[in-house]
């Protein structure tokens, strides 16, 4: 048989593509291998039903902030927003400290809060022209401080016991918060990859000028992607004062670096312009299964810190990696 | 006559510097007109006024006849302008399809938000085929693709939306002698399908065998407009470098002006 060098190297492209594309589900499928090893009771049912349950929250704040990600931005205020309205949400309901409003009036103003908050951030990105990362960096603290100052130091209980049902209740075998990932994740996947919308935040993502040029009016798309990472960061509010069902200003905190790591692993770029709803779920994954298996095999928060942080680099350090690999083939390409 | 387009009195500066000083220019209907000039000459400035990328300080622009008020890409779009522009405007994390659509894609559905991507596909795989370009399927990376073909994609994404009048911006720059001839047939092939053609170049040979007439700027100042078929390399190069006054200037003033 003849050797084909041709076919060979079209074989090992093919090969690196697929590797490429698959590189996240195959973390995956190995940290799930390896837990299911070495940490006890891993694979029950019961304990992967529980570890979904944990990344519903990260998922449909993620969903959200994949909006901003894709179209080139970042929203650092994700864990603030949720605090802040967090705070607002369990006063409105509360009947100890607060106006024992129904939830179902609470939770639709919570939820519209959000989308408010993220709004202010894609306002604010337009008008100082300020990158986003330090908008949002800004507005974090604002949230936060906001939410401190209203909550004053309270834990704030005495919310309606009908409220337990979102973010505890279950339908059949399944916890609710899991039903409202898949619906999020599902309408966000539609819009994102099957609608004109979406189209132009990829777009955007892209290249910010050439949307310009196409005429995608670039200023209301940030504050519509924005808006839609706050509309997120509302429903997860909702859900995680349901699931502590007490106000407190540390719930939330932080959310938005397990949403951040899980999009870069599962393959959105930092840049802009790329990524699936897909992609993103297996990175939360990733994220969940590291969190649950690591806190059954007995190690320490700050490890699980130190193993999240360096798979947060890997996952950038392989994004610009691929990026300049591109680049550098689109150059030789143009050029030639 | 009527015009497919006529600016007139256009001025525009930047800051203190005054990138085009009253210019009048008219584009025939169905005509490819060369915009030449030297580099800072104002070309690329006049037709991003027409196009809705910037905005004129001064003057009026009729499209068809008509009065137009051009004040972004989308206005210059709806009047049936596109622009092409020397970096291209593609979208290299974007499909040849997703690029010729987007900002204006197919949908479908009650709400026509839904992305009618096989019609997207479609349409696309005969536009290539109408242009009778070197791309093998619309569902190609153009982060893939050569300096030629990028070109190609950036016109068929003009001809998709039916544009009546097409800008080109030094669509040749980059490309090699064989990609810059194959484009330079495909933009006669769309003044055959009855685009009127604003053709930005340095490369003043490529205007001589494609285009009608030739518009010549200088230091944001019309020069002239000349006639291809009566007009030599020389005429055109004199009054990009001289000027139409240069028979008042000084030879020295004029041997340190450098031509690009």
């Amino acid at each position: 048989m003849e050797n084909n060098p041709s076919l060979f190297k079209n074989l090992s492209f093919k090969i690196g593509k697929i590797a490429s594309n698959y590189t996240p589900l195959l973390i995956l499928l190995l940290t799930i291998v390896l837990f299911s090893f070495i940490a006890p009771n891993f694979t029950t049912f019961n304990n992967l039903r529980l570890m979904v349950r944990q990344i519903s929250f990260v998922t449909i704040s993620a969903v959200g902030l994949m909006f901003v990600m894709v179209a080139g931005g970042i929203d650092l205020s994700i864990g603030s927003q949720i605090i802040f309205t967090n705070i607002v949400l369990s006063l409105m309901m509360s009947s100890t400290y607060g106006y024992g409003i129904d939830p179902f009036i609470a939770i639709p103003v919570c939820i519209a809060m959000g989308t408010i908050l993220g709004m202010v951030n894609g306002v604010l990105s337009n008008t100082l022209k300020v990158h986003p990362l330090i908008i949002t960096l800004g507005t974090s603290y604002i949230y936060k401080g906001l939410g401190y100052i209203i909550a004053g130091g309270r834990n704030i209980d005495g919310l309606p016991d009908t409220f337990r049902v979102y973010g505890q209740g279950y339908v059949g075998p399944i916890p609710v918060p899991i039903i409202i990932m898949i619906t999020v994740a599902i309408i966000g996947a539609y819009f994102l990859h099957n609608t004109n919308f979406g189209s132009r935040v990829f777009a955007m993502g892209g290249n910010q000028d050439a949307a310009h040029l196409v005429g995608i009016n670039i200023k209301r798309m940030k504050v519509v992607v924005f808006a839609i990472g706050g509309f997120a960061s509302g429903i997860t509010s909702v859900l995680l004062l349901s699931r502590v069902f007490n106000g407190q200003v540390t719930t939330g905190a932080g959310i938005e670096f397990d949403g951040l790591t899980a999009a870069l692993l599962g393959g959105v770029s930092f840049a802009g312009g790329e990524g699936t709803i897909l992609g993103l779920i297996t990175g939360v994954m990733i994220i969940g299964v590291l969190n649950n298996g690591m806190q059954l095999f007995g190690l320490q928060d700050f490890y699980q810190n130190l193993i999240k942080g360096a798979l947060l680099l890997a996952a950038v350090g392989y994004d610009i990696y691929q990026k300049n690999k591109r680049a550098k083939e689109t150059v030789a390409k143009v050029a030639g | 006559m009527e015009y497919a387009v006529e600016m007139k009195g256009i001025s525009k500066s930047f800051g203190g510097v005054q990138a085009l000083r009253d210019v009048h220019l008219e584009l025939k209907l169905g005509e490819i007109m060369g915009i030449v000039g030297d580099n800072g000459a104002g070309k690329s400035t006049l037709m991003k006024i027409l196009s809705g990328a910037y905005q004129a300080d001064k003057g009026e622009i009729y499209i068809f006849g008509k009065q137009a008020q051009i004040h972004n890409p989308l206005d210059a779009f709806r009047q049936g302008i596109s622009m092409i522009y020397q970096d291209l405007a593609l979208f290299n994390n974007l499909d040849v399809a997703r690029n010729i659509f987007v900002g204006r894609e197919l949908v479908r559905g009650p709400l026509r938000i839904t992305l009618d991507k096989k019609g997207m596909y479609r349409r696309a795989e005969e536009l290539i085929k109408d242009l009778r370009v070197d791309i093998k399927s619309p569902r190609m990376n153009v982060a893939r693709m050569s300096g030629g073909q990028r070109q190609m994609v950036a016109c068929a994404r003009a001809i998709a939306f039916k544009s009546k009048i097409m800008i080109l911006d030094e669509p040749t720059a980059a490309l090699g002698v064989t990609e810059a001839n194959k484009l330079l047939g495909l933009i006669k092939n769309m003044k055959d399908l009855g685009l009127s053609i604003l053709l930005i170049t340095q490369r003043i040979p490529d205007i001589l065998a494609i285009a009608d007439r030739v518009f010549v700027l200088k230091g944001g100042v019309r020069q002239d407009i000349l006639n291809v078929r009566d007009t030599t390399l020389d005429d055109v190069v004199t009054l990009i470098v001289k000027g139409k006054d240069r028979n008042r200037e000084m030879a020295e003033d004029i041997k340190y002006q450098s031509f690009g």
